[in-house]
C-alpha cells in the first residue's frame, strides 16, 4: 500500500460516509417533525424565550449536564418511569427547538427532563441550589452560594427566601436569588415533557 | 580481500543512515520540543483540575464559594486540558517526529511549525479560560467556544501540509503501517472537529441530531485521531525497541481499513435508550461489534511481535509504557464493544462505569503510549539521556498502579450504581451514598497518577537543563537482579545450543 492518493481517498470516504449515514440522514428524515396540537389547542413544544432561555445559559455555563440528564428512557429499559422522572419516554419531538444538546450522559444526580412538573416549588429550588443538603440530606451536589445574596434584616425584602431555622446564622437568616439564580429556576420550571405524544405511547 | 570488502559496505551505508537520522532528528527539535513541553504543562494543569473535581465529588462544600471553580466548570476544564492540551499536543509532536523518521526527510516549515505550537497553546488557554468564567458551549468534548477553531484551524492546516509534504518527499518508497495511521488521523481530526462544531451549534437543527453529531464526534476523536496516533506509536516503537519486524503486514493492512470503516459508525452507542431513532443506535451497536476485527488483528500483531521479547520490558522505559498502552488498547476496545450492547448499556450508561472506561482509553492506552514515545523521542531530538532511571520507575509504577485502581474501582462502582438505579425500590440517595467510598478511592488513585506526572515533568525539566548529558548510552531500567537474570538466560541458551550441537 504505497499510494498516498489511495489512502487519502479511502480515509476521506470512510468519514464522510459515516457523517452522512449517522447525522445527515436522521436530520433529513426528521426535518418533517412539527409541533403537536394538544387537546386544548396549544402547540407543543414551544421554543424557549425570555427568562427561561436566559436560565438555559446559566444551566450551560455552570455545567449542570455533567451530573444531570434530561431524557426519560422507555418503560422496561432502566427504571426512569418507575422512579417518577417522567410519565412517558422522551422522543425527538421534545427536543426539536433545543439550540444545544442538553440530554446529558451522566446521572450522578437524578434526571431533570420533567423537573418543572416534579418539583414546582420555587422556594424548594432556591434552597436546594443555595445548599442542596438543606432539602436533600446526603446530597453531593455542590452548593451554589454565588447565585444568592444573604441577609439578616428584621424586615426581609419581598423576594427573600427564609432559611429553615436550623440553617440560620446571625448573619444569614434569608437568601435573595440574584438574576442568574432567578433565570436558572425559571429554566428548571420550564422543564416539563409530560404532554402526551402519539409517538411516545 | 573480496571477503573483507563485503562488511565494509553496509558499514558505510549504516553511517550514512545514522547521519540522516541525526539530521531529521535535528530538524524536528524546535517544533517537537514546543509541542512536548506544552503538552507536559497541560498535563500538570489537567491533573490539578482532576484532583479538584474528584475531591469536590465527595466533599461538595470544598471551595464551593468560588463560582469559577464549581464542579461543573472544573470537570470540563480538566477534560479539555487533558485532551486538547496534553493528548493532542503530545500526539502532534509524536506524529511529526515519526513522519520525519520514517520518511527519512527533514521536517518542513522550520519557522511556521514551531509558531503553530505556540498558537495551539493560545487556543487551549483561551478555551480553558472561557470554560472557567462561564462561556462553555456545554457540549461534551466541544466545550471550547467557536473562535478557538481559528487557532486550531491555523495549526491543523500547517500540520496537514507538513504531513502531505513529508509523504511526497519521503526517501523510502514503501510506506509503513504507522504512516497510514498518522495520515488517516491527520486528515480525520480536522474534518471531525469542523463538521461537529457546525452540527452541534448551528441553528435549525433538531436537538437530538445535535446529540448524535456530538457523540459521532466525541467517539471518533478517540477512535480516528488519538487511536491512530497511539497505534502508529505502538507499531513503530515495539519493533524498534525489540529489533524484530512486525509480525504480519497483511494483518496490519486489515486492521487499518477495518478501523477506518467501522469505528466511524460506533459513536451512537453512547445514546442507547435515548430519544433518537432506534436504527441509529442499532447501527452504532453493529459498528461497535465490528470493531472486534481491527482490535483483534492489532492485538495479535503486537503480541506476536513481542513474543519472546518480553524481557526487554525490564530494561526499556519506552517499551514498558508502550506495551502497557498496547495491552490497555485491547482491553478498552473489547470492553467498549461489549458496553455498546443494549443490555450492558441499560446498566452502565449514565454511571461512573463510563468514566472508568474513558480513562482506560485515554489514560491507560493513549497517555501511557505518549509517555513511551516521549521517553524515546526526547533523548533523540536533544541528544541527551534521561537523568535518572529510578525516577522513571517511580513514574511508571505510580501511573500504572494509580490508573488500575482508578479504572477497576470506578468500573465496579459504576456497575453497582447502575444496577441500583435500575431498581426503583432503592431510594436515589442510597445510590449516591453507595458511590462515595469509591469516589474517595478515585481521589487517591488520581493523586497517585498526578504524583507520577509531576515526577515526569521533573525528569523533562532536567532533560531540558541537560542533566543527563554526560551519560554514556541510553538510560535503562536495568537492576542488578535483572542483569543477573539476563546472564542466566544467556547461559541457558548457550547450554541448549551445546546440547543441540
Amino acid at each position: 500500500m504505497n499510494r498516498s492518493l489511495f489512502i487519502f481517498i479511502g480515509v476521506i470516504f470512510t468519514v464522510v460516509f459515516s457523517l452522512s449515514g449517522l447525522v445527515l440522514v436522521p436530520d433529513w428524515q426528521f426535518s418533517e417533525i412539527g409541533q403537536f396540537k394538544t387537546a386544548d389547542g396549544t402547540l407543543y413544544p414551544q421554543p424557549l424565550t425570555g427568562p427561561p432561555d436566559a436560565g438555559r445559559h446559566v444551566y450551560m455555563d455552570l455545567g449542570c449536564i455533567y451530573c444531570h440528564t434530561q431524557q426519560v428512557r422507555p418503560e422496561g429499559f432502566g427504571a426512569d418511569i418507575e422512579r417518577g422522572w417522567g410519565r412517558r419516554r422522551t422522543v425527538m419531538r421534545d427536543y426539536m427547538f433545543d439550540p444545544i444538546n442538553l440530554t446529558g450522559t451522566m446521572r450522578t444526580g437524578p434526571d431533570l427532563a420533567n423537573i418543572g412538573a416534579r418539583q414546582p416549588s420555587r422556594t424548594w429550588q432556591y434552597l436546594h441550589l443555595y445548599n442542596p443538603v438543606i432539602t436533600s440530606p446526603g446530597s453531593i451536589m455542590p452548593p451554589h452560594p454565588f447565585l444568592f445574596t444573604v441577609g439578616a434584616d428584621a424586615a426581609p425584602p419581598p423576594d427573600a427566601v427564609a432559611l429553615p431555622k436550623e440553617w440560620q446564622t446571625p448573619t444569614a437568616k434569608y437568601i435573595i436569588p440574584n438574576s442568574r439564580g432567578r433565570f436558572l429556576v425559571d429554566y428548571l420550571m420550564s422543564l416539563d415533557k409530560s404532554v402526551d405524544l402519539p409517538e411516545a405511547q | 580481500m573480496a571477503t573483507l570488502a563485503v562488511p565494509n559496505k553496509p558499514e558505510a551505508l549504516e553511517s550514512q543512515e545514522l547521519l540522516t537520522r541525526v539530521q531529521t532528528d535535528r530538524s524536528c527539535r524546535q517544533t517537537v520540543l514546543i509541542y512536548y513541553t506544552s503538552a507536559v504543562f497541560w498535563l500538570l494543569l489537567g491533573s490539578v483540575l482532576a484532583i479538584l473535581a474528584s475531591l469536590k465529588m465527595h466533599i461538595p462544600g470544598f471551595l464551593a464559594d468560588w463560582e469559577w471553580l464549581t464542579f461543573g466548570r472544573v470537570r470540563p476544564a480538566h477534560l479539555n486540558s487533558m485532551i486538547y492540551g496534553w493528548a493532542v499536543m503530545a500526539a502532534i509532536g509524536t506524529l511529526l517526529w515519526l513522519q520525519a523518521r520514517m520518511g527519512r526527510v527533514r521536517l518542513p516549515l522550520p519557522l511556521l511549525l514551531p509558531v503553530s505550537g505556540l498558537v495551539w497553546n493560545v487556543g487551549v488557554a483561551y478555551g480553558m479560560i472561557a470554560i472557567l468564567i462561564g462561556y462553555s458551549s456545554s457540549t461534551e468534548w466541544l466545550e471550547f467556544p467557536v473562535p478557538v477553531l481559528g487557532f486550531f484551524g491555523f495549526c491543523l492546516v500547517l500540520i496537514i501540509y507538513a504531513t502531505l509534504v513529508m509523504m511526497m518527499r519521503r526517501k523510502v518508497h514503501h510506506t509503513y503501517v504507522s504512516q497510514w495511521y498518522i495520515y488517516g488521523g491527520v486528515l480525520w481530526f480536522p474534518f471531525l472537529y469542523v463538521s461537529a462544531l457546525i452540527l452541534t451549534q448551528a441553528p435549525h437543527i433538531n436537538g437530538t441530531v445535535r446529540a448524535i453529531a456530538n457523540w459521532w464526534f466525541a467517539h471518533n476523536v478517540l477512535g480516528l485521531w488519538l487511536t491512530p496516533i497511539g497505534l502508529a506509536s505502538a507499531y513503530y516503537f515495539i519493533p524498534k525497541v525489540t529489533g524484530r519486524p512486525v509480525h504480519s503486514y497483511h494483518l496490519s493492512l486489515l486492521g487499518f481499513w477495518t478501523l477506518a470503516l467501522f469505528y466511524n459508525w460506533a459513536g451512537t452507542h453512547h445514546l442507547v435508550g435515548g430519544p433518537i431513532p432506534a436504527w441509529v443506535i442499532t447501527v452504532g451497536i453493529v459498528g461497535s461489534m465490528m470493531m472486534f476485527i481491527p482490535v483483534t488483528t492489532v492485538a495479535i500483531n503486537h503480541h506476536m511481535t513481542m513474543l519472546g521479547q518480553f524481557h526487554h520490558l525490564r530494561t526499556s522505559p519506552t517499551l514498558r509504557f508502550v506495551v502497557f498502552g498496547a495491552m490497555s488498547y485491547t482491553l478498552v476496545s473489547f470492553h467498549g464493544s461489549l458496553a455498546a450492547l443494549r443490555s450492558f448499556s441499560e446498566v452502565a450508561h449514565f454511571t461512573h462505569h463510563t468514566i472508568a472506561h474513558s480513562h482506560l482509553g485515554v489514560y491507560c492506552f493513549f497517555t501511557m503510549m505518549m509517555f513511551g514515545a516521549m521517553y524515546y523521542i526526547f533523548p533523540r531530538i536533544l541528544r541527551r539521556e534521561w537523568s535518572s532511571a529510578p525516577l522513571i520507575k517511580v513514574h511508571f509504577w505510580t501511573t500504572a498502579i494509580g490508573s488500575i485502581v482508578y479504572v477497576v474501582g470506578l468500573g465496579w462502582a459504576g456497575w453497582v450504581q447502575g444496577s441500583m438505579m435500575n431498581n426503583p425500590d432503592i431510594p436515589f440517595m442510597d445510590v449516591v451514598k453507595y458511590t462515595i467510598p469509591w469516589l474517595e478511592s478515585r481521589s487517591v488513585a488520581g493523586t497517585l497518577m498526578s504524583v507520577g506526572h509531576f515526577v515526569f515533568a521533573y525528569l523533562v525539566w532536567r532533560m531540558l537543563r541537560g542533566d543527563g548529558a554526560d551519560q554514556q548510552g541510553p538510560t535503562l531500567l536495568t537492576t542488578a537482579r535483572s542483569l543477573r537474570k539476563q546472564r542466566e538466560r544467556k547461559a541457558r541458551a548457550r547450554e541448549r545450543a551445546r546440547e543441540v550441537a
